[in-house]
């Protein structure tokens, strides 16, 4: 079909490029302080953890990094739409045929790379520290220094148990931690695969039979957090959730003399303290 | 009379008697050499051996009353080589093997659409158990089988969503050939295709399945016959893939017109054979893992079994090997099908043609090194995290460059806000918040909280509903009227247009905030205070059905009814196959085209005149 040739168009003396490069800069330089400001803030999961606020700062990064592009695309797409419509009816006109330039497909090439290598960088630098709250697996890389606590946590189908094997190794059904405190978590499963989710400490691991999965956190203030399952794992997966306390060091105390009590009839029982247990024979049921 | 006789023969009804028929003959077959002697074999109520010979005695059966069998064994007996299958003609033809690459377009667009409407019903489901906090319509096992029957039929099908029905039709026209390299696999792929899908729909008849599409083991191990079923479908779909994809690839190599060099070839036909080329090296990977799943489910072997010299990590690893290339399958016809039609829409060449061709190429490459940032908290190699964050951020840059050329191919561009081109801007704003909010999970320390909540979730419906399905309505509403001579309503489309893309924002925008806030994926009960969003989402999301009943009677009323007969070329398009008539004729050309241009020449003059007209002498090959 043979289409008119382009045809002069009343703004076509403006640098519509100018325009919209101003248009972005100054709405990048208005949006991206007010969401850091504003939006930063509510970014999850909160400061209970150490872990916790360094991913909060990470997202805060990542936020703050991606609003102006988000920025650039719809200053763009607006300015575009609006000012390059085809007159409704009549016959077809063709834009100018611009095929390629040069400058900007290497300035967007720089801008892309350098954002995605600082971004790359800042992640690691981030995980490197203290391996970020995220399982890290049986041989951990990033491990932070100092004097720390284990929690053994047992996923199987439908609940968490948490051992503590510095204090004889009793077993619990709730999780309760000592302010302050580094604690080296070693996620482990009987059965299916499990992930140990603490949202509010910014802990995540997967729990695989035979598998010791270490991830480290340190507590903050007294208070409590949610614990969930965070892998499908079979049929009351929704049902497999608890809560858990960050409490002061006295408490802390308190509750594992209560707990050592509780237990002492049956720790005679209970297998000894393994970094992975053998998994439950396979049972069908869901 | 005539019609009734055309129901004996090899056809879908035949097909359908006879795959029954071999369904029953694995069925008792396997029980009569296993059942007795071997009851040890499976710790199951079901014995496994028997339900997947069932279902591998039923596909053979199926493809046979097809006629799939007949041509090799016309073969063998000495019969030289033909295409007899494409000269059936009528209706008949699109429930039966046909080897009109045409046809087969079509058969594919109503068959996985049938598929993907089934999908759709499960999330429609799915969102009604979730309108309230507490545990309320569905047996919790029966929640578990539809989440997993969405998820699993949504990929599964979906992955030859755009390759299936519009690559099939248009690859050859648009490389100037009469037929693709392979019709009878061509064919093959998809009646492949809807076996599988019947098979996973069965799956309640056994229990349904409990793992997501993802098939976890050991979950996978303990699961009702009815994961037989996910594993037999997932091969299945899995072998269609890789013939399709190796079809893709052997007639773009091979057959294009003479003059059509790599630099002219349509940038569709690029994201073909990028996704053509990881459908090819991705599939095979799936079906050897499910084979061995397969194996352990039903002669007890210990592939994924911890202890038993297995590993589950091993199918998480090789799971996600396919699974990562497995979303580019479904994003990269996307990309393609946006920046095939921005040209059509602004009157502008395509913006970079070389820039964009690498940026397809890249997301390639690059799928193939980033699949264990699916498990990044799973505690498997835990050293490598780094790598796999900078491997899965740097897609963004080939990425960025579809957007790049796309934009400045807009760019003072004359734009039409047709009905295709506003679903390809809603591609913009998808991909934007699909492709950022990946930032977040590429990243390990963000990714501890959002991975496996409804965040994640969240992402990647926006990059494959956001991305995939809306280029897919974007190539129905530019491409069916070629390929079936009807036009379809516009006002129609545009009403769809606009509340497909209203509600499935506000359908999957709010779950971000909730996997924010903590909320993991495939959960029956959730925290109350989660109840409003969820309510939001949940209205969302039917209304979100509504809009695709809008599209559903479009595509009855102007194909069934209204039948108002579609121009040669209603968009202005210099591409070859809108110089062909609506709809295109058996053989495509008269005489092979000779090409001497890209199709994106807007505004540099007339177009070339690349297909010989009706009535010239006949060329047959
Ligand atoms: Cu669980």
């Amino acid at each position: 079909m043979a289409a008119e040739p382009m045809a002069a168009r009343p703004s076509d003396g403006v640098s519509h490029g100018r325009r919209v490069i101003t248009a972005w800069l100054v709405v990048s330089a208005i949006a991206t302080p007010l969401v850091v400001v504003l939006v930063g803030p509510l970014l999850p999961p909160g400061n209970a953890s150490t872990q916790a606020s360094q991913q909060v700062i990470d997202n805060t990064v990542i936020t703050g990094i991606v609003t102006p592009v988000v920025c650039l695309i719809f200053v763009f797409f607006v300015y575009a739409l609006l000012n390059f419509r085809a007159p409704k009816g009549g016959a077809l006109v063709d834009g100018p045929p611009l095929r390629n330039h040069a400058g900007i497909q290497i300035a967007w090439m720089v801008i892309t790379s350098v954002t995605v290598l600082f971004l790359a960088g800042f992640g690691t630098y981030e995980l490197l520290q203290n391996g970020a709250g995220g399982g890290q697996g049986p041989s951990p890389v990033a491990v932070p220094g100092g004097k720390k606590i284990a929690v053994q946590v047992i996923a199987q189908q439908w609940e968490f148990t948490y051992r503590y094997p510095g204090f004889g190794g009793f077993e619990s059904h709730e999780l309760v931690l000592p302010e302050d405190t580094y604690v080296v978590l070693h996620v482990t499963s009987l059965d299916v695969v499990h992930s140990f989710w603490a949202y509010e400490l910014g802990v995540k691991a997967d729990a695989n039979p035979r598998v010791d999965n270490v991830a480290f956190v340190r507590t903050k203030a007294p208070g409590m957090f949610q614990v969930r399952c965070a892998e499908l794992c079979g049929l009351w997966h929704g049902y497999m959730y608890n809560n858990g306390h960050v409490v002061s060091a006295d408490q802390f105390h308190a509750w594992v003399k209560s707990q050592q009590a509780l237990y002492k009839p049956i720790a005679k029982y209970l297998p000894g303290f393994r970094r992975e247990y053998l998994p439950a024979p396979v049972r069908r049921g869901g | 009379m005539a019609a009734a006789r055309r129901l004996i023969g090899f056809n879908l009804l035949t097909a359908i008697v006879l795959g029954i028929g071999g369904w029953y003959a694995g069925w008792f077959g396997a029980h009569a050499i296993t059942g007795p002697s071997l009851d040890w074999f499976s710790a199951a109520d079901y014995n496994e051996v028997s339900v997947f010979m069932a279902y591998i005695g039923g596909v053979i059966g199926f493809l046979a009353g097809l006629g799939f069998l007949n041509y090799p064994f016309a073969r063998l007996r000495g019969y030289p080589p033909s295409l007899r299958e494409k000269e059936t003609g009528g209706w008949s033809r699109y429930f039966s093997l046909c080897t009109d690459h045409k046809v087969v377009g079509i058969q594919y667009l109503w068959g996985i659409g049938l598929f993907f409407f089934i999908g759709g019903l499960n999330a429609m489901l799915i969102r009604t158990e979730l309108l309230r906090p507490a545990h309320q319509v569905f047996p919790a096992g029966t929640y578990l089988t539809i989440v997993g029957m969405h998820g699993t039929m949504m990929m599964g099908m979906m992955s030859s969503g755009i390759l299936g029905p519009f690559a099939n039709y248009f690859v050859p026209i648009l490389i100037g050939a009469r037929r693709m390299a392979f019709p009878r696999i061509e064919a093959l792929t998809f009646w492949l295709l809807m076996a599988a899908g019947g098979i996973l729909t069965t799956t309640i008849f056994f229990g349904g399945f409990p793992t997501g599409w993802t098939g976890y083991p050991p979950l996978e191990s303990q699961a009702n016959a009815g994961m037989d079923c996910y594993i037999l479908f997932f091969a299945l779909v899995g072998i269609s893939m890789t013939l399709l994809g190796l079809n893709m690839i052997a007639t773009i190599l091979t057959m294009r017109a003479p003059g059509l060099t790599w630099t002219r070839l349509p940038i569709f036909v690029w994201g073909v054979i990028s996704t053509a080329s990881l459908m090819v090296l991705a599939a095979p990977v799936l079906i050897a893992t499910l084979g061995m799943a397969a194996f352990d489910r039903a002669i007890n072997t210990t592939f994924f079994v911890a202890g038993g010299g297995g590993s589950n990590y091993l199918y998480q690893n090789l799971f996600w090997v396919f699974g990562h290339p497995e979303v580019y399958i479904l994003a990269l016809p996307g990309f393609a099908i946006v920046l095939e039609l921005l040209p059509v829409f602004s009157r502008k060449p395509l913006w970079g043609y070389r820039l964009a061709v690498a940026g397809l190429l890249g997301v390639t490459l690059l799928s193939w090194m980033v699949w264990q940032h699916h498990l990044f908290v799973s505690g498997i190699n835990g050293d490598l995290r780094p790598f796999y964050m900078l491997s899965t951020e740097l897609i963004s840059i080939p990425t960025g460059f579809t957007f790049i050329c796309g934009m400045m191919t807009i760019w003072r561009g004359q734009i039409r806000f047709t009905v295709p081109m506003l679903f390809c801007l809603a591609w913009f704003f998808n991909f934007l918040l699909g492709g950022l909010s990946g930032v977040f999970l590429s990243d390990v320390p963000s990714d501890v909280t959002t991975h496996g909540s409804f965040f994640s979730m969240a992402h990647f419906h926006y990059t494959i509903m956001g991305g995939l399905i809306f280029t897919f309505f974007a190539a129905v509403y530019y491409w069916v009227p070629k390929m079936t001579g009807w036009q379809l309503n516009e006002r129609l489309g545009k009403i769809h247009f606009w509340t497909m893309f209203v509600f499935f924002n506000s359908t999957f925008a709010p779950l971000f905030a909730l996997g924010f806030m903590g909320m993991p994926r495939r959960v029956v009960t959730y925290d109350p205070s989660f109840q409003f969003l969820n309510d939001w989402v949940s209205v969302s999301a039917f209304l979100l059905g509504i809009s695709m009943l809008v599209f559903l009677f479009n595509l009855v009323w102007s194909l069934a009814f209204k039948k108002v007969p579609a121009e040669a070329n209603p968009w202005g398009s210099r591409s070859i196959e809108f110089q062909l008539p609506s709809p295109v004729p058996v053989h495509n050309f008269d005489r092979i085209p000779v090409f001497t241009d890209d199709p994106y020449g807007y505004g540099e003059g007339p177009a070339p005149q690349w297909v010989v007209p009706a009535g010239a002498p006949a060329g047959r090959e």
